[in-house]
């Protein structure tokens, strides 16, 4: 969790090795994502599912394929194994129904979960969520994070959220880190948090205007400039 | 002054260099995704192809006409108008049948592919295959490229076959001339070497301008102003690079 800007994302695409970091490593599962070669990192992601804020899906492709797509890449499946392995992912999020819908007549949502369903149908080990609430109602919301809590228990997973939804990750983690100006400001229990001691957290957690993240982005003196010679 | 025209120069080189090794890695998968993914291929030269048709042909029709009417009018002050099929042959098959081919291409397809990767890109879709361990060059960019280079000969041909009618209707239907002379004089005068030229040129403009279509839309920055830039620049590179192709190409056949 953290701040807008305060390099989230950016963190989750480390980790995928989506970039590479100028200086340092990157841990995942004990091995230097960053000195992998094109290969190794192939086959290191097709043990992740990540899902995309926005979903993500191919949009030439319905439901259905686009959940498919992995399986017609990744594995020598029969039409029928893969039939079958579809509709249960697509079953296991509520949208077995949608299979043949194309992206464009799915809500936010739905997008999202289709997503979903496509990120876990190679079974991975890991499954990474870049900002999974953003512009979804709160049905959708408490779907969403029904889903990532069900399928992390249900299939022995782990997850990774990136969020700055403070309430629903509440509901879904085990553990939290609260990432602030590029450095973890605080971590542990999410209920542990709230009664961090640091400002930062305390202003992040219980959604203050102004705190040690000013209200005013750094600018010149007020009244100096009011009043002052304008630039042209 | 100077330091503006090296920067651009860098700039240029610089592009130059990123397109030569993205065509290099397009060549290097190509085998690859003509076995595996031959599906993907047929599809793309009937979106670069079959959907460029019904402009090409419109546009051959006129093109042709207007090459009929000019040769005709000026032959005719020499009593030679029996030799309006010979330029409209010669122009139509060796230049402007292959020229114009590639820069409607460049406004109809490759505006087209440059948009569609583009907004793939803006969309993420091509970091979740990035994801999914499938590599967006040989998914996406692989077949688009193809199927630009395998569809501009055919388009070029329909071009100048249809031009070359828009001719005939011109001069022989709405100025008299004699079909036989219109037909044998063309047959007469043109060879396999003006015929290999057009494929030349139209083989090269396909590689050009399906090319930096793929190459623009996978570099457009992912918003919507840089897809927009991108389309641009598809149109504005393909339309100079064609030119600069054809002047070599006829250089090389003279």
């Amino acid at each position: 969790m953290g701040p807008s800007g305060t390099g989230k994302t950016t963190l989750l695409q480390l980790i995928t090795r989506q970039l590479s970091p100028d200086r340092g490593q990157v841990i995942v599962a004990g091995d230097d994502i960053a000195a992998y070669s094109r290969q190794e990192l192939y086959a290191m992601r097709k043990r992740m599912g990540m899902l995309f804020q926005n979903g993500a899906l191919l949009t030439d492709m319905n439901v259905f394929e686009n959940v498919a797509f992995p399986l017609r890449e990744h594995t020598n499946l029969g039409e029928r194994l893969i039939r079958n392995v579809v509709l249960m992912k697509l079953h296991a999020v509520g949208l077995r129904g949608a299979a043949y819908m194309m992206p464009s007549e799915l809500s936010g949502g739905m997008a999202r979960r289709v997503a979903l369903a496509r990120a876990i149908v190679m079974d991975p080990a890991l499954l990474i969520y870049d900002e999974p609430f953003v512009g979804l109602d709160p049905i959708s919301m408490g779907v969403i994070a029904e889903l990532i809590r069900q399928l992390n228990d249900a299939l022995g997973i782990t997850s990774v959220v990136v969020s700055h939804d403070v309430h629903e990750i509440g509901e879904v983690a085990d553990y939290s880190y609260v990432v602030a100006d590029g450095k973890v400001a605080a971590h542990g229990r999410p209920q542990e948090l709230t009664n961090e001691s640091s400002e930062l957290v305390r202003q992040f957690m219980l959604g203050l205007a102004d705190g040690p993240v000013a209200f005013h982005y750094d600018a010149p003196d007020y009244a100096e400039q009011l009043l002052g010679p304008s630039p042209d | 002054m100077f330091r503006d025209i090296w920067q651009t120069l860098e700039r240029f080189l610089h592009s130059l260099g990123g397109m030569s090794l993205f065509l290099l890695r397009l060549l290097q998968f190509t085998p690859g995704v003509v076995i595996r993914r031959f599906r993907l291929v047929v599809y793309q030269v009937y979106n670069a192809g079959a959907l460029s048709l019904v402009v090409i042909m419109i546009s051959g029709l006129f093109v042709g006409g207007v090459l009929g009417l000019l040769a005709h009018s000026s032959l005719e002050q020499f009593n030679a108008e029996d030799t309006t099929g010979i330029f409209a042959g010669l122009g139509l098959v060796k230049g402007i049948g292959p020229v114009i081919t590639a820069l409607l291409f460049a406004g109809r397809a490759g505006t087209a592919l440059t948009s569609e990767i583009g907004l793939m890109k803006a969309t993420d879709q091509l970091s979740a295959m990035e994801m999914m361990a499938v590599d967006p060059v040989r998914y996406v960019a692989v077949p688009r490229f193809l199927g630009g280079v395998v569809a501009m000969p055919f388009l070029s041909a329909i071009f100048t076959a249809i031009g070359l009618l828009g001719s005939h209707l011109v001069a022989v239907e709405q100025y008299g001339v004699d079909v036989g002379a219109y037909w044998q004089q063309m047959q007469n005068v043109m060879d396999w070497e003006d015929v290999s030229e057009g494929i030349t040129k139209s083989v090269v403009f396909g590689i050009v301008a399906s090319l930096v279509a793929v190459w623009e839309g996978y570099q457009a920055t992912p918003t919507a102003e840089g897809v927009g830039r991108a389309t641009t620049r598809t149109v504005v590179v393909t339309s100079i690079a064609v030119l600069f192709f054809n002047y070599m190409i006829t250089a090389m056949y003279i």
